[in-house]
């Protein structure tokens, strides 16, 4: 079987680019170029000097021994929280903006929920000296201020999308719509394995790093780089396909990526996307998203904003239909106590995105001694205030 | 012959109007069509609302949003377009997005368009490889033209094929943008209009976005066959007074 991307664009049924006319020379560029530019020496270079010096990577394999203890397997963080910025979103902008240049892109923008991706693609544009500007829910704005204040900070210009749900989807169409009205010299960073062909594919090659080095480091850690279970939360996945990348084609590792069911699957308030979605297209690709019978964007709910999305990128699509990847679910209530767990047994206080991938834990059964690495995607204190409110600190 | 071609053989200047179903009101799809026909509209675009259309602008979001909210889905606008070609004759077309129209179905939603006697659909996230590959058989069978957009950007080659694909009109976007931004035309615009011309398509051509009154409706006949008004018409639409607002509308263009 395989789980990667087609020569047109395609992940099994999923994928394409289902874009309106104005954006198809812009996509076509990137899809024409993306590759040579990447696979060039100079540019895997600067990446990996950017990467090495600027974020912090190698980011640490951490094995969490009194989490280890408790759940009886060896449970190894993948510190992508200790990342500059704070999350996993810096090694794709790192990747998309020195893209951009070799494009001869003069303005970046990019659309953010939790914030995480709007801070990581501002913090790239003050690097490189180019104009920035985040699209961003009102909704999100409200409850993720210190992301805001960074973006504004870092030079970047934060625009409120007011339509709809006023959260992640309704920024990402605010941000299509400045690239269809920019279409020359504008880059638009996509923060997740989303959008038309080729953004999945370039954004999970830019994230495969995560597990890139994981393996390396689980064999220096254990001797071997199969672990049993890998861990990661789906909003529309990147940090996952970051995770599962080199893991993908190796099926003895099992992949579990876990979504935001919100106040719970059947509540109305969930963003469970393979649990409650269909097959359908949004954002420019064909893949399993929340919908009404009638084809019309169901708007999702999530404690953590990153996780706020009513779709998944095309290759998680592929890897649920197939059965490649268990996609499960974790509640706002059981992701809050989780956080708290860790931030409690091993001093790391998680983003709530992660903190969903870290609540899964609790529903797995080990026999013990198997090797689980979860994807620590990003850190906590983004989400102070939903902490400090929920657990009334 | 199809009602399309035979409007483009006979007439020149062809204004076509956009507006949205079920917008303002609930019932007010087919009461539009009838009043636009009879102030002069040559052809009709009639949008089913999607809950997240990136190509438009502010005002047709918010129609849509507000067809949503009343109640509007593909389904009942087929059932609203039953009577359609009892009252109205001139060409109508069903312009949205992919996405509702994969989910009731492409092959249903061609047979229910030919059923009510639409002429033809724009969809502009349709990717034009995905109609080659699978939706074009479907389409003719059901005698169905489908418009495809060409912005400045487009290449001359895709041109062509859009050409070739083509069997009705050629949507011309006055420049690469969402709809509802004035049109204006620079000596850029002019040349892209021109080299257009030159190009000597088959297909007849429609100039979109950014037509808004009389002006800017002479201004693009003089470079294609026709052009269509969107945002500005259901802007001016008023949901006390439908009619009266569609021909108060209409009295700048066909007084």
């Amino acid at each position: 079987m395989n789980y990667f991307v087609n020569e047109k664009g395609y992940y099994g049924d999923f994928g394409g680019a289902y874009i309106p006319e104005m954006l198809y020379p812009n996509v076509e560029e990137l899809r024409q170029n993306y590759l040579k530019i990447i696979e060039d020496e100079s540019f895997q270079k600067e990446f990996h000097q950017l990467l090495k010096d600027y974020v912090g990577r190698p980011s640490p394999l951490y094995l969490a021994k009194r989490l280890s203890k408790k759940y009886n397997a060896n449970i190894f963080l993948k510190r992508e929280d200790l990342n500059h910025t704070g999350a996993h979103k810096i090694n794709n902008t790192i990747g998309q903006i020195l893209l951009a240049e070799r494009l001869g892109k003069k303005r970046i923008i990019a659309e953010t929920g939790a914030g995480q991706h709007g801070v990581a693609t501002a913090t790239v544009c003050a690097l490189r000296g180019l104009e920035c500007v985040v699209y961003m829910g009102e909704i999100d704005i409200q409850r993720q201020a210190p992301n805001v204040a960074r973006m504004k900070m870092l030079g970047a210009t934060v625009v409120s999308a007011t339509s709809g749900s006023k959260t992640l989807k309704d920024a990402t169409n605010e941000a299509m719509r400045d690239w269809i009205n920019n279409p020359v010299d504008t880059h638009y960073i996509i923060g997740s394995v989303v959008g038309p062909h080729p953004y999945p594919d370039m954004v999970a090659l830019f994230q495969s790093i995560i597990s890139e080095e994981t393996k390396k480091q689980l064999i220096e850690q254990t001797g071997n780089d199969q672990p049993d279970y890998v861990l990661a939360c789906v909003g529309g996945g990147s940090n996952a396909m970051g995770m599962f990348y080199h893991f993908i084609d190796d099926e003895k590792v099992k992949l579990v990526a876990i979504e935001a069911a919100g106040k719970g699957v059947d509540s109305g308030f969930s963003a469970a996307t393979t649990a409650l979605g269909k097959e359908g297209v949004l954002h420019g690709s064909r893949s399993i998203l929340m919908q009404t019978e009638d084809g019309q964007v169901v708007e999702p709910h999530s404690v953590s904003a990153g996780l706020d999305y009513p779709g998944i990128g095309p290759q998680h699509a592929h890897l649920f239909k197939t059965g490649r990847g268990k996609y499960v679910s974790i509640t706002d209530d059981e992701s809050l106590q989780a956080g708290l767990l860790l931030t409690q047994m091993e001093g790391i206080i998680p983003a709530i995105e992660s903190a969903h991938a870290l609540a899964y834990l609790e529903k797995m059964n080990f026999k013990g001694g198997e090797n689980v690495v979860v994807c620590l995607s990003g850190r906590g204190d983004k989400d102070m205030d939903t902490y400090m409110k929920y657990f009334g600190l | 012959m199809n009602r399309i071609k035979k409007l483009f053989q006979e007439k020149k200047d062809i204004l076509s109007i956009y507006y949205t179903a079920g917008y303002p009101n609930l019932g007010d799809t087919v009461a539009i069509a009838e009043e636009l026909e009879r102030s002069g509209a040559d052809l009709l675009e009639i949008g089913f609302p999607y809950s997240d259309p990136v190509a438009d602008g502010p005002v047709i979001q918010a129609s849509s949003k507000q067809a949503l909210d009343n109640g509007m889905d593909l389904k009942l606008l087929f059932e609203q377009l039953k009577d359609l070609r009892k009252k109205v004759s001139i060409p109508v077309l069903l312009m949205g997005y992919v996405n509702p129209m994969l989910q009731f179905g492409v092959e249903n939603f061609c047979k229910a368009c030919a059923e009510v006697g639409v002429d033809g659909c724009i969809v502009p996230d349709l990717p034009m490889v995905e109609h080659e590959e699978l939706y074009e058989p479907v389409f003719a069978k059901y005698g169905l033209s489908n418009i495809f957009l060409v912005t400045p950007q487009t290449s001359e080659e895709r041109i062509r094929k859009i050409d070739n694909l083509s069997n009705g009109f050629i949507y011309l976007l006055s420049s690469s943008a969402t709809t509802g931004k004035n049109l204006q035309v620079s000596d850029t615009t002019e040349a892209y209009f021109s080299r257009i011309a030159s190009l000597k398509l088959q297909n007849p051509t429609m100039i979109g976005f950014g037509i808004s009154s009389k002006e800017t409706f002479d201004k693009a006949c003089k470079y294609a066959n026709g052009a269509i008004i969107g945002t500005a018409f259901v802007k001016s639409l008023s949901a006390d007074d439908v009619q009266g607002s569609v021909k108060q509308f209409m009295k700048e263009f066909k007084p």
